[in-house]
């Protein structure tokens, strides 16, 4: 082609547009690997015993906050214990109650979601109000109330952040409700001629549901770090169950003499939320591109 | 006279390293103060994109070429992004489609006319507003002093464009870029900005005009360019492109567009009085009155009777706010009317089916096209069975002119055409006594516009359904309906045969909306 | 009366029943405890302790534990409006009063986050949108941030900042620079949060035809971005701002607890280990009233910032 080239319409971008190939194909690479280490700490949740030959409960005095070495690749903490067998352990109690609070979350906020979105005015804004109640506490502190009253532990804390996560799913599906209910396409299919069973069941529904799958997917995370939290604050389980939050606590005044045993604890918990959040992202938009 | 743009061989393309996807090629014009050169194509021509390149504006991962790209003579090929803020508003200034949406929503016009000036080195403060002021005048925007602290949305569409066309003269350039500034607008509305293009275009303003529409073009333009698939076709002067096209796709954009001209009409001469077939769908003395939140009622619908006869065509046409739209709700079932009654031939709704405006908002997103025409047949045939009905999806698809490989593919990845034509599929599938099309044809383009409206002629007459048809082009209703009404603000101002109509107007308002048309010269038909 | 302020008190009223539907849920779940209400509120709720009867009649009374549920209730509702929160039987003070002392080193901490994390996020966000590297870099930095627990962030902090660079100290010494690395910790997940939902939105009106009417009128890409994008992006990121309060004050406790400093959350904290639970529900009240008020705040901006609002009185608009 004659003439030269002529503005190159910002320079520094047209490289940046070569990259979409490798952007997308990192995306997947990125998908991939989120997904082989959420595997890897379901393995470590239901057989710990796979991953390290190590018992987290077995405290050698002598090897107190030793640094990492070949026998303990993550260090000791505290009384002598090995970090990366706690760590494996400490996967079950994140995991359960991560996956525990987001399915009440999930069930209870997406039925009353679905009432708040679909009945009356009088039910749906006593619904959305009793919600409003729930949302006006933050989340954490309603989690704390919860165990100030009813007692710490495992089951209490996976029940209490279930609870204080509740509104926000109810408001995520009343919005996608109410936003399926006065689209088009329902309104197509009633003035087509369907029942009003069929258009709920077979339009409106499934259309208003399908994006909790992925937000709650999401809400692993942050179910999970709110779990952290508690055990930081001494409200998880009892010791000496090794939990991700509590061996940062335990680690807390001993910071200057071993940062591993709180570093690779914490680390834990944000690859475990990195891993679910982007996740749920790629699944979303997935949802997204397919209308 | 000198030119004052010049453009030769201009190539652009999009995604670089291989993957690159040419967008415009060849494009050639040069423009002289008080001329207008028309680029004129359809959605994806490449039309908006050559002359966004004029300001540098072609956007991100784009690469212009071009063997003359001359502004002022300046080689603007070389420009840098800095060098190119000096022309943009200053010797070239760009209006948009749509003033509702080129606009910013949330500013008041005199904050986005005073950005226009200060941006151009105009004055700020108490001398910009006045200049503001001056500015929305030499549009003729009425009652300039309310209208300057008003938003875009409280403004009518044609004082809304005439402010966006204030903004780009802000700067005093010699160049206007207008890229389809009349496409959203009312016909009425439509005829008198082209004459403000007129007018400015009479003071020595060059013009650029982007548009779809031939008869628009046909107005302003002394030169025109066609553009089909980023290629050019043709180009040269207007009355000579226009009356012998050397090109078949000049060709047919000509044929396709709908022009309405006061010659035979298309459609059968039926009056109305003798017609004898059966009456499927009527409104008698309905209205309907909307109240706002401000406490203000609309009557959007006022004493309104028509009636839809079995294999006959209804045209209702209005502009926008004649309530037709409603009227055709209420009809189709979708609203009910405050007042007056709607008699249909049977109580099953089936009987009234409704093609919407925009077709991909009317289908379930996840619902394949098989899938969505296979609930409308087992609507009307519940005990079919599965094989049965996959073979009748088959010969809907085929009968509105889609291979049956569509059945596995959904609405979102089909074009605008091939979701109206789902949408028509799915209407008739129920077999319904009478089909409410709003607007079918609006969002298309002019070539598919034509193919959809031949569509629907074909199938009213395999089919013997009645329609009522809506819409606010004239040529449109011409090609298909027997019979029209006229609505304005909720009343009918006029009904009978569509020829009688058209031919010889009683009401005032009608032969105002039939002068409004622009129409192309009588000789390029044909 | 117009239909702004009508818009207004209707928020106002909705805010108080709230507030009240709050209190009353306070009021239920104390009673719904599986021990004997005298007994939490004295503390011994979990433990078994020996209390004498006439300290458990004491706590009856002035609870009104015997009356009729309704009567309670009122009652109540009585002593909150006055400001009366109860007494702590652990600390033997007024509840009122430890909150009192407790309340101005967390205020300190909320403001001092809340200041950094806007000004982060806004920056980052005129600075990041429309453009793609940074972009694209800015995302995984808030996907790191907002997924790292709070107490790990300021340990990392900690680490890096006090004990490694030795710039700034651990415990709190009163002044501001004891205020930093806390402040820091707090704000810097919240950031993230922040500038996710702003250059979303942000980027979404520079796909908007007003931009690039803007753009031709001869406006710089930072003059378009602020002057028009952002306005558009304001609801989102204010609405965000309400969210990632409440986040702030979970955080709160998760901070002072780490820092060692004095405050309403490290108040919390050990009223929950001690089981004191008259604290315990009157830090709870506390915080879930600030909660609702910055809400009501953030609900009511909105109408100051698109004009929209303020004329329909709805918060969602269609163009």
């Amino acid at each position: 082609m004659s003439g030269g080239v002529v503005a190159e319409a910002v320079a520094p971008r047209a490289t940046v547009v070569r990259w979409r190939g490798w952007v997308r194909l990192a995306a997947d690479i990125g998908t991939l690997l989120c997904a082989l280490v959420l595997i890897v700490f379901v393995l470590a949740a239901l057989w710990p015993q796979l991953l390290t030959g190590q018992d987290p409960l077995a405290a050698d005095r002598a090897l107190i906050l030793s640094p990492p070495s070949p026998v303990h690749p993550l260090g000791t903490d505290e009384i002598g214990r090995d970090v990366l067998a706690r760590i494996i352990y400490g996967a079950r109690s994140s995991l359960v109650l991560g996956f525990g609070a987001v399915l009440i979350s999930l069930v209870f906020g997406t039925v009353l979601g679905l009432v708040a979105g679909l009945s009356n005015r009088v039910i749906s804004t006593i619904t959305l109000r009793l919600t409003d109640i729930g949302a006006a506490f933050p989340e954490l502190v309603l989690a704390i109330l919860i165990l100030a009253l009813f007692g710490g532990g495992l089951a209490t804390a996976t029940i209490a952040i279930g609870i204080a996560g509740i509104p926000y799913y109810v408001r995520v599906v009343r919005g996608e409700t109410l936003r399926v209910r006065n689209s088009t396409y329902i309104e197509a299919s009633r003035s087509m001629g369907l029942s009003r069973p069929a258009v709920l069941g077979r339009h409106l529904l499934p259309n208003a549901v399908r994006p909790v799958v992925v937000i709650a997917t999401i809400g692993l995370g942050g179910a999970t770090l709110a779990g952290a939290a508690l055990s930081f604050l001494g409200l998880g389980s009892p010791p000496p169950t090794p939990e991700w939050g509590s061996m940062l606590s335990n680690a807390r005044n001993f910071l200057t003499l071993g940062w591993w045993a709180a570093v690779f604890p914490g680390l834990a918990i944000t690859l475990f939320v990195i891993s679910t959040t982007v996740l749920g992202r790629r699944l979303q938009a997935r949802l997204e591109g397919r209308g | 006279m000198s030119a004052l743009v010049r453009v030769a061989g201009l190539r652009v393309s999009f995604g670089g390293g291989g993957a690159a996807n040419t967008v415009v090629e060849g494009v050639e014009f040069d423009l002289a103060p008080g001329e207008c050169v028309a680029l004129v194509g359809e959605s994806g021509s490449g039309k908006s994109v050559s002359a966004r390149s004029l300001l540098g504006l072609v956007g991100t991962g784009s690469r212009v070429h071009a063997d003359v790209l001359e502004i002022d003579g300046q080689d603007a090929r070389t420009f840098s992004e800095r060098r190119w803020r000096t022309v943009r508003g200053r010797r070239i200034g760009y209006i948009l489609q749509d003033a509702l949406s080129s606009l910013d929503p949330l500013r008041t016009v005199g904050t986005e006319v005073q950005e226009a000036i200060a941006a151009t080195g105009g004055p700020r403060g108490r001398a910009g507003r006045a200049r503001a002021l001056d500015l929305l005048r030499r549009t003729h925007v009425p009652d300039p002093e309310t209208r300057i602290d008003e938003r875009p949305s409280q403004l009518s569409g044609g004082q809304r464009q005439r402010a966006l066309i204030a903004t780009a003269l802000a700067g005093d350039p010699a160049v206007l870029i207008a890229d389809e500034p009349t496409t959203a607008l009312d016909v009425s509305v439509q005829k008198q900005i082209l004459e403000l293009f007129g007018e400015l275009k009479a003071q020595g303003i060059a013009l650029l005009l982007i548009s779809h529409d031939l008869a628009v073009v046909s107005q302003l333009a002394d030169r025109v360019i066609v553009l089909q698939g980023g290629a050019v076709v043709e180009s040269g002067n207007t009355a000579d492109v226009l009356s012998s096209p050397a090109h078949p796709y000049t060709r047919s954009l000509i044929d396709a567009a709908p022009h309405f001209d006061s010659g035979p009409a298309d459609a059968a001469d039926v009056s109305d009085a003798g017609d004898e077939a059966e009456i499927v769908l009527s409104a008698e003395r309905v209205s309907k009155t909307f109240r706002l939140p401000d406490g203000v009622e609309r009557h959007a619908v006022q004493d309104v009777s028509i009636a839809v006869r079995r294999g006959r065509s209804l045209g209702v046409v209005g502009e926008s706010g004649s309530g037709k739209t409603t009227l055709a709700r209420i009809l189709a079932g979708l609203a009910t009317a405050d007042g007056g009654t709607v008699r249909r031939a049977s109580d099953d709704p089936r009987d009234v089916q409704f093609v919407y405006q925009d077709p991909g908002s009317s289908f379930d997103p996840r619902w394949t096209v098989g899938r969505i025409l296979d609930e409308a047949i087992t609507l009307r045939h519940p005990s079919l069975s599965r094989a049965e009905r996959s073979v009748r999806v088959r010969d809907w698809l085929e009968r509105v002119g889609l291979s049956g490989e569509f059945a596995d593919r959904r609405p979102a990845s089909l074009s605008g055409g091939q979701r109206q034509r789902l949408g028509i599929a799915r209407a008739l599938a129920v077999e319904p006594a009478v089909v409410v099309l709003d607007e079918p044809v609006s969002a298309l383009d002019v070539a598919v516009q034509k193919q959809i409206l031949e569509l629907i002629a074909r199938l009213q007459h395999e089919t013997g359904v009645g329609y009522l048809f809506i819409s606010h082009d004239l040529g449109v209703i011409q090609k298909v309906c027997d019979t029209v009404v006229v609505l304005r603000d909720g009343t009918v101002r006029e009904a009978g045969p569509t020829a009688t109509v058209l031919r010889n107007p009683t009401d005032a308002y009608t032969r105002l909306l039939i002068d409004a048309v622009p129409s192309l010269p009588r000789a390029s038909r044909g | 009366m117009s239909l702004a302020v009508w818009r207004v008190l209707r928020r106002l009223g909705v805010s108080l029943i709230t507030l009240l539907g709050a209190a009353t849920l306070t009021f239920f779940a104390l009673r719904l405890v599986p021990v004997d209400p005298a007994f939490a509120i004295l503390g011994a709720g979990q433990q078994q302790v020996d209390i004498s009867p006439e300290v458990l009649a004491v706590v009856r009374q002035e609870y009104h534990l015997d009356e009729p549920l309704i009567v309670q209730y009122l009652l109540y509702l009585g002593r909150l409006v006055r400001g009366d929160l109860g007494m702590s039987y652990v600390q033997e003070q007024p509840v009122g009063q430890l909150l009192a002392a407790q309340a101005g080193p967390t205020v300190a901490l909320a403001l001092a986050a809340t200041l950094l994390a806007i000004v982060i996020s806004l920056v980052g966000g005129v600075l990041t949108a429309g453009r793609r590297l940074p972009s694209w870099i800015s995302s995984g930095l808030e996907l790191v941030l907002a997924s790292t627990p709070v107490f790990w962030l300021g340990f990392i902090l900690m680490l890096v900042f006090a004990v490694w660079l030795r710039a700034l100290p651990i415990l709190d010494s009163g002044d501001l620079r004891s205020l930093v690395l806390p402040a820091l910790t707090l704000a810097l997940p919240a950031a993230a949060l922040l500038l996710q939902v702003l250059r979303q939105s942000l980027d979404d009106a520079l796909e908007q035809p007003f931009i690039l009417s803007a753009r031709a009128r001869g406006l710089g890409s930072l003059a378009v971005t602020v002057r028009h994008a952002l306005r558009h992006a304001a609801v989102p990121y204010l609405t965000m701002h309400g969210f990632s309060f409440g986040a702030l004050l979970g955080g709160a406790a998760i901070t002072e607890t780490l820092f060692s400093r004095p405050g309403l959350g490290r108040l919390l904290v050990t009223s929950v280990a001690s089981q004191d639970i008259p604290v315990v529900i009157g830090v709870v009240l506390v915080g879930t009233a600030v909660f609702i008020l910055v809400n009501t705040l953030v609900d009511l901006s909105y109408g100051l910032v698109d004009p929209r609002v303020r004329e329909t009185g709805r918060k969602e608009v269609v163009a």
